[in-house]
């Protein structure tokens, strides 16, 4: 009897199968790496009697075939770390098609439990289970569950432990798939060696079918000379009799003995599951209405993040003001400690910068799990396919780029669902073109100083749209150039509609919401406190300094500086978008996180700290520039070089740091070429 | 036999049997996991022209792309009780 034992979870998207996982581990769950494994995985713990179990949720697959990333990281977790326990969380109103899954991994014959999810779902359908008998047909504990109200989680963890305390027991009914396919796959078993690891685990039987449904990884682990040939072979002979590939005759026999062992035990009544969402679905995604109502929907989501989130930003902002005070009250009044100006200006600024954001980001992932888990993104997906398509994108693409308004972090780990390597890159490349947050802060400051009050929402959305524009525009070129490549073919499940619970909303709205944090506690950090170094090294000989106001010092010293001084050596070649020296200081900053620009702007413009700085900076800004600048620092910052984060998360995702190397340099210079488009036309316009 | 039309040229609220897939086994197999083996049932919920084209299946409910539905070959032959 083990102490502590893993249990992996698999299940088809849309099962429920997170919400199962919440039940188990509640909040004790982390995202894990794996070497070699570029998808995340999910972790958790579960006490239960003195036994700890280690519950890890796999990605949502329909099947565990080579076809996509998700199904082989799936697959390979469950080949590589033998997990003690695989559960599969089946979606009990969606039998069937469910059970595809199952059959795969009672093939394996791995320790399996299912757990039959959603099941309120399915009994209000009428649908009635003899759960014992299908439990017997098809050797495997079944328990009822209701994920979204932890319902059953007690059961499944029972039947859980008693699986792992079982000895491995083999079936005594597999699945067969005709007779001439029957006597392929013994042609096939014979030319196995017996010593490979996959066969001394799993047997002869299973990696033999594989290699008759031609599955590319297996094959390439089993290779050896002359089996290539007997697969194709095999298959020509099943392609001549039967008149179909044997993977196709294959899984329709899956289908048939998911068929026959459900006819026997499970009893359907007439309603089907998607009435309900059929009559939403007529106006949600109408020809005519459905674009318009999503863009509303849109529109919504924003406002709420951002005007909402006005208020815990306040008191964020408060609070990190009061710490800094704090902070520099260990010191005595005046003190030129090196480490106090570490911590003041350097961390607490830099990072409580960031930090303040984090309430219009978590309600910006708010919406958007509630929307996820409704359904509706499903239908936004579709509905965007169309638009998505003209751009040489795939509708699951724009997903990604929503997330991308609230961070790019996120947003680029968000592509994951995209198939498609091609699509999946350029939809990385473009999305810091989603303004995110971060961004908001630089516009927040700029329209008001600039324009009246009637022209700031307006003047918004035209940033926003410039983004969008050149995000579709980059898309294509770079789809039709360097990335071209067919776009997959487009086929999506549409779940019914479901109530979302408050309780997976809020999980979710965490977890992104803490990727955003995570990259403030580190990336941030490090960065702020190099550029805090930048920034006031070399330091100021001190007469200059002597009978300046604290700020004016501030700022004489930010002058000084080695970022200073880059500053000023690039004026030359700034000038021509209509920036100047300082411009240009607060620049580099905000290549560390967006959100710097306007501390860096504070301390040259020597504003100093406290509640009324914004203010101040802005009727600073404004005595010095024109509009047309302030409009053309806002189209550069909205294009140019994507924060530390994103440029280090696009690494990590494409695989290669010559993505992100690609990714800096072209929008850079698409920044650079576009504002200085943008400023000399408006200066000629000017003069007109 | 029934002639073989393409899905995509079917109008909503029509039943028609899924013959083959035209493409390769990769993307045969993806469907087939998803539901669509050759001799299912389909029933076109709503065929947007132009557009994505919605299926139900047992009791999935399937979106196509356009593209996606021209390769899936089907016929009015329906389907015999088992």
């Amino acid at each position: 009897m083990k102490e502590k034992f893993t249990v992996a979870l698999a299940g088809n998207p849309n099962s429920g199968k997170t919400t199962v996982f919440n039940a188990l581990t509640g909040a004790r769950q982390h995202v894990a790496n794996y070497p070699g494994v570029t998808v995340e995985i999910k972790e958790g713990r579960r006490k239960y009697k003195n036994r700890q179990i280690n519950v890890v949720d796999l990605p949502g697959t329909y099947s565990l075939s080579a076809y996509s990333t998700d199904e082989l990281v799936a697959r390979n977790y469950i080949i590589g770390r033998h997990p003690d326990v695989v559960v599969q969380v089946v979606d009990a109103s969606n039998l069937e098609r469910n059970l595809y899954l199952a059959t795969h991994l009672m093939e394996m014959n791995v320790p399996l439990v299912l757990a039959f999810n959603m099941s309120d779902i399915a009994e209000r359908r009428g649908l009635k289970f003899d759960l014992e008998a299908l439990s017997a047909l098809l050797e495997v504990p079944i328990v009822r569950t209701v994920g979204s109200r932890g319902e059953g989680t007690g059961n499944l963890i029972e039947a859980i432990i008693k699986t792992a305390d079982s000895p491995p027991r083999t079936r005594t009914h597999t699945i067969r798939y005709g007779a001439e396919i029957e006597r392929e796959i013994e042609g096939i078993e014979k030319l196995l060696d017996s010593d490979h690891e996959l066969v001394t685990r799993y047997g002869h039987r299973w990696p033999a079918v594989k290699l008759l449904e031609r599955d590319s990884e297996i094959i390439t682990r089993l290779q050896k000379p002359g089996l290539t040939e007997a697969i194709e072979s095999a298959a020509a002979r099943i392609k001549s009799l039967l008149g179909e590939e044997p993977e196709m005759i294959i899984a329709d026999r899956r289908y048939g003995f998911i068929s026959g062992a459900c006819q026997e035990t499970v009893k359907t009544t007439v309603q089907s599951r998607h009435e309900v969402s059929d009559k939403i679905d007529a106006v949600l995604t109408n020809h005519i209405v459905g674009l318009p109502i999503f863009f509303a929907l849109m529109y919504l989501v924003f406002q709420l993040a951002f005007s909402l989130g006005a208020f815990p930003m306040q008191w964020l902002e408060g609070f990190f003001a009061w710490t800094q005070a704090a902070v520099a009250g260990l010191w005595p009044a005046g003190s030129p400690s090196q480490l106090k100006a570490l911590l003041t200006d350097g961390v607490i600024s830099g990072v409580g910068g960031v930090v303040v954001f984090l309430p219009n980001i978590l309600l910006l992932f708010f919406a958007i799990a509630v929307l996820e888990d409704s359904g509706y993104m499903a239908r936004a997906a579709f509905i965007m396919d169309r638009i998505m398509h003209k751009i040489g994108l795939h509708g699951k693409s724009f997903i990604p780029m929503v997330i991308g308004f609230g961070c790019s972090v996120p947003a680029i780990m968000a592509t994951r669902i995209l198939e498609n390597r091609r699509n999946r890159i350029t939809t990385i490349l473009v999305i810091p073109l989603m303004s995110c947050g971060a961004r908001f802060t630089i516009y927040m400051l700029i329209i008001p100083a600039f324009f009246p009050k009637p022209w700031w929402a307006p003047m918004l959305v035209l940033i926003y749209l410039i983004g969008i524009v050149l995000a579709v525009i980059s898309a294509r070129l770079l789809r039709s150039t360097l990335l071209k490549g067919e776009t997959m073919p487009f086929v999506m499940e549409l779940p019914p509609y479901r109530m979302p619970t408050l309780k997976s909303v809020c999980l979710h709205m965490w977890q992104r919401g803490w990727m955003y944090l995570k990259k403030a506690g580190t990336i941030i950090l490090a960065i702020s406190i190099i550029l805090w170094a930048a920034a006031n090294y070399p330091k100021a000989p001190s007469e200059k300094l002597s009978d300046l106001t604290e700020a004016r010092a501030r700022s004489a010293q930010l002058q000084h500086s080695a970022v200073g001084r880059l500053g000023k050596t690039l004026e030359p070649v700034l000038k021509p978008l209509g920036f100047d020296w300082k411009i240009g200081t607060a620049l580099i900053g905000a290549t560390a996180a967006k959100e710097v620009f306007i501390s860096q702007m504070a301390i040259i413009y020597a504003v100093g700290t406290g509640e009324q700085q914004s203010e101040a900076l802005r009727k600073k800004i404004k005595a010095e520039y024109t509009p047309l600048t302030g409009f053309c620092v806002m189209v550069f910052c909205l294009i140019s070089l994507p924060c530390v984060a994103t440029l280090v998360i696009t690494a990590k995702e494409t695989g290669s740091w010559l993505w992100a190397a690609f990714q800096a340099a072209g929008l850079t210079s698409m920044a650079y070429v576009i504002t200085l488009a943008v400023y000399q036309i408006g200066t000629l316009l000017q003069t007109l | 036999m029934s002639q073989m039309q393409r899905l995509s040229q079917i109008p909503p609220g029509k039943k028609v049997r899924l013959e083959y897939v035209d493409a390769g086994f990769g993307l045969k197999s993806r469907l087939a996991s998803m539901g669509l083996v050759p001799r299912i049932e389909i029933l076109v919920v709503s065929s947007g022209r132009p557009g994505p084209i919605v299926v139900s299946v047992k009791d999935t409910r399937l979106v196509l792309g356009r593209g996606m539905a021209d390769k899936i070959m089907v016929s009015y032959e329906t389907v015999s009780p088992q």
